[in-house]
């Protein structure tokens, strides 16, 4: 009871700065997707309280921390601290369900996820604390070697599903995050899952450089450098196999390669003694790469696609400084994004476009340092995403909420990740030297 | 008989005179020698002395030109390695850059000058241009910048005279710095063209 009295303390707490802020909690009442919530609730802004109830068996505190994290990491939600004497308390209260509910009520609860370990995996029930009813279950299957990377994202996945439940929309646990760790020979292509656990490393070439997700998640694409042919590589996750997609002539690399939305081809610059231009190749490898610009000497790099596929933002110097343009997906019709300004040394790089296509992040030059900013693809007036550090290369989770970059914040360079509706932080990796993030699309298999 | 005789007794007056003649030229500080001949009217004695005493100036004689020919060798192999080091080091003087420039600046022209005629002498030598950046701006891009320097060199390279096909161009962008650091000091060290030679012979031919 002396637990269950300090959360609810908490909760007050939490309740009177909610009142601080001006919002009613006595308003009309919001069904939103299947739970009851108390009050006018906004979901970009509003947070649904979930207890995530104790689960008994092996792995069973990993799996609720696991899940209690990755609903927290949504940004979307707050974990409420319950403790193993509160749900006794609230079982104790008889309910058919075998919740007390009223006790939910009082923490303020919206939710509550209950989860029991079966043989192969879980069964969850999310209770709905308004209701005083389970609003929906299901079984989720786990492999049986628990904290194996296949076994962390089952996990993960769950909390997607129970996410969606609460809201509607997946959650983003179950991606993972190529970046590169180290520096100069040392460096190597990385993945991460999405809460920082689980590093690998992706053996490549010496200087593989420049990591892209394939739209299903199976595949990265990456380019090297240096004093070997500059090559593009397909590297198959499942298999572990590495393919050679184009290898660049004498003079000249390829860099920058992202996937098209399609999945079918590759977009690239191609970097020589005549500047860089952006070509896009079929992964085929049989038919003839395409050229997009004619940069006459301009240096045109970065080709992110658009997520309908029919335009690309790419970086290109022919104003003189590096700025964002956006061109049609056959190189026609390209318009400068960012708005230039003569009397500026402006430098603006490494765009990637939102994957609900409203908005491209970028790193711009604003004093010393780089900073992330966002842009409507329409173009328009840029909102400014950091300003602590050094911030670069942005790159869109697949809720387009989240952002992962590179931050010098802590000193050196590390990946932290930015929800760009609350502007919360956090800091993905701890190994120094991380940078050039890639956030995959949901990972299903 | 006679003959024989009278040559044996001229051999030993010479030999008397050459003793009193050394004896007279042996300067007052000179070190004793090492075995000092025995005093006494014993003429194979004192002959023997001699004869090993003219040996060993003779030896001397030529230990001392073995040694300076020696010394005149090996300086003139220095002063070889010197003038080839020197010439593979005006081929390989790194040239440097503005931030986010690759345009060559006057003092990369007077520096690639200097490269010029060694590489007209010397037709078979190959070299590697290897563009790089300081570590500000983006990754990616200064990887394309990297290429775009290495590329200026070429380019001048191939105005005065060079043949295409002996210059390589690479980048590295930011990735090998020459100097750590965040201030423009590194940066100024890191934003840089180098070189190296990657074929032809060992030694380089003066222009």
């Amino acid at each position: 009871m002396k637990a269950f009295a300090r959360a609810a303390f908490a909760l007050a707490a939490g309740m009177a700065l909610n009142a601080g802020t001006g919002r009613t909690a006595l308003a009309q009442d919001t069904t939103f997707r299947g739970i009851t919530l108390v009050g006018n609730y906004d979901p970009l802004r509003d947070k649904i309280s979930v207890a995530v109830l104790p689960v008994s068996g092996a792995f069973g505190d990993s799996l609720r921390a696991i899940i209690q994290r990755d609903l927290d990491f949504s940004d979307r939600f707050t974990i409420l601290p319950v403790e193993g004497g509160d749900v006794d308390a609230a079982r104790a209260g008889g309910a058919a369900s075998g919740l007390n509910y009223s006790i939910f009520q009082r923490l303020n609860a919206a939710a509550v996820v209950q989860m029991t370990s079966m043989s192969n995996g879980i069964h969850v029930a999310l209770h709905d604390v308004a209701k005083g009813q389970v609003v929906n279950v299901g079984d989720f299957a786990l492999p049986s070697a628990g904290f194996s990377r296949e076994w962390r994202l089952a996990v993960h996945r769950t909390s997607d599903e129970i996410a969606r439940w609460m809201t509607g929309q997946r959650g983003i646990a179950a991606t993972r995050i190529a970046y590169i760790r180290g520096s100069g020979k040392s460096a190597a292509i990385r993945i991460v899952d999405s809460d920082g656990a689980g590093e690998i490393t992706v053996p490549t070439d010496e200087n593989g450089f420049g990591p892209a997700w394939h739209p299903s998640g199976t595949m990265l694409a990456y380019h090297t450098y240096g004093d070997v042919a500059s090559r593009i590589v397909l590297f198959d996750l499942a298999t572990a196999n590495s393919r050679t997609l184009a290898t660049a002539p004498r003079n000249t690399q390829y860099i920058t390669p992202s996937f098209t939305p399609d999945g079918t081809s590759i977009l690239y610059a191609r970097s020589g003694e005549n500047g860089s231009d952006i070509y896009a190749v079929g992964l085929s490898g049989t038919d003839a790469p395409r050229r997009l610009t004619a940069g006459r000497g301009a240096q045109n790099t970065s080709p992110t696609s658009s997520p309908d596929g029919r335009r690309v933002v790419y970086v290109g110097n022919g104003h003189g400084q590096p700025e964002l343009y956006i061109m049609d997906a056959d190189g026609t019709d390209a318009r400068l994004l960012t708005e230039y300004d003569f009397s500026d040394k402006n430098y603006r790089s490494d765009p990637d476009w939102s994957p609900d296509g409203r908005l491209i992040a970028y790193q711009e030059q604003i004093g010393p340092n780089f900073q992330i900013r966002t842009i409507r693809a329409t173009g328009g007036a840029p909102k400014q995403l950091t300003s602590e550090g050094a911030n670069e290369q942005p790159s869109w989770a697949p809720d387009s909420r989240h952002v992962v970059f590179t931050s010098t914040r802590s000193g050196v360079r590390q990946l932290w990740v930015l929800d760009t509706e609350t502007f919360r932080m956090r800091q993905l990796t701890t190994s120094a030297g991380s940078r050039l993030a890639a956030w995959s699309s949901r990972l299903t298999q | 008989m006679n003959a024989t005789r009278r040559i044996a007794g001229l051999t030993a007056a010479l030999l008397s005179a050459t003793m009193l003649d050394a004896c007279r030229h042996k300067a007052p500080d000179q070190p004793a020698p090492a075995v000092i001949p025995a005093a006494g009217p014993n003429a194979d004695s004192a002959r023997a002395a001699q004869e090993a005493a003219a040996r060993r100036a003779a030896d001397d004689a030529a230990r001392r030109r073995a040694a300076d020919s020696a010394a005149a060798a090996a300086a003139a192999a220095r002063d070889a390695a010197a003038a080839a080091g020197a010439l593979r080091t005006t081929l390989t003087a790194m040239v440097h850059f503005d931030y986010d420039q690759a345009d060559l600046r006057p003092d990369d022209r007077a520096i690639l000058d200097a490269k010029v005629p060694i590489l007209t002498a010397n037709p078979a030598v190959m070299i590697r241009v290897a563009g790089h950046t300081d570590e500000r701006g983006s990754d990616e891009y200064n990887l394309a910048l990297g290429q775009r320097r290495a590329s200026a060199v070429k380019a001048y390279l191939v105005q005065h005279g060079i043949a295409e096909s002996r210059v390589q161009t690479i980048s590295y962008g930011e990735e090998r710095p020459m100097a750590q650091g965040t201030d423009e000091g590194a940066y100024s060290q890191n934003r840089r063209a180098e070189f190296e030679i990657t074929g032809g012979p060992q030694t380089l031919r003066k222009p």
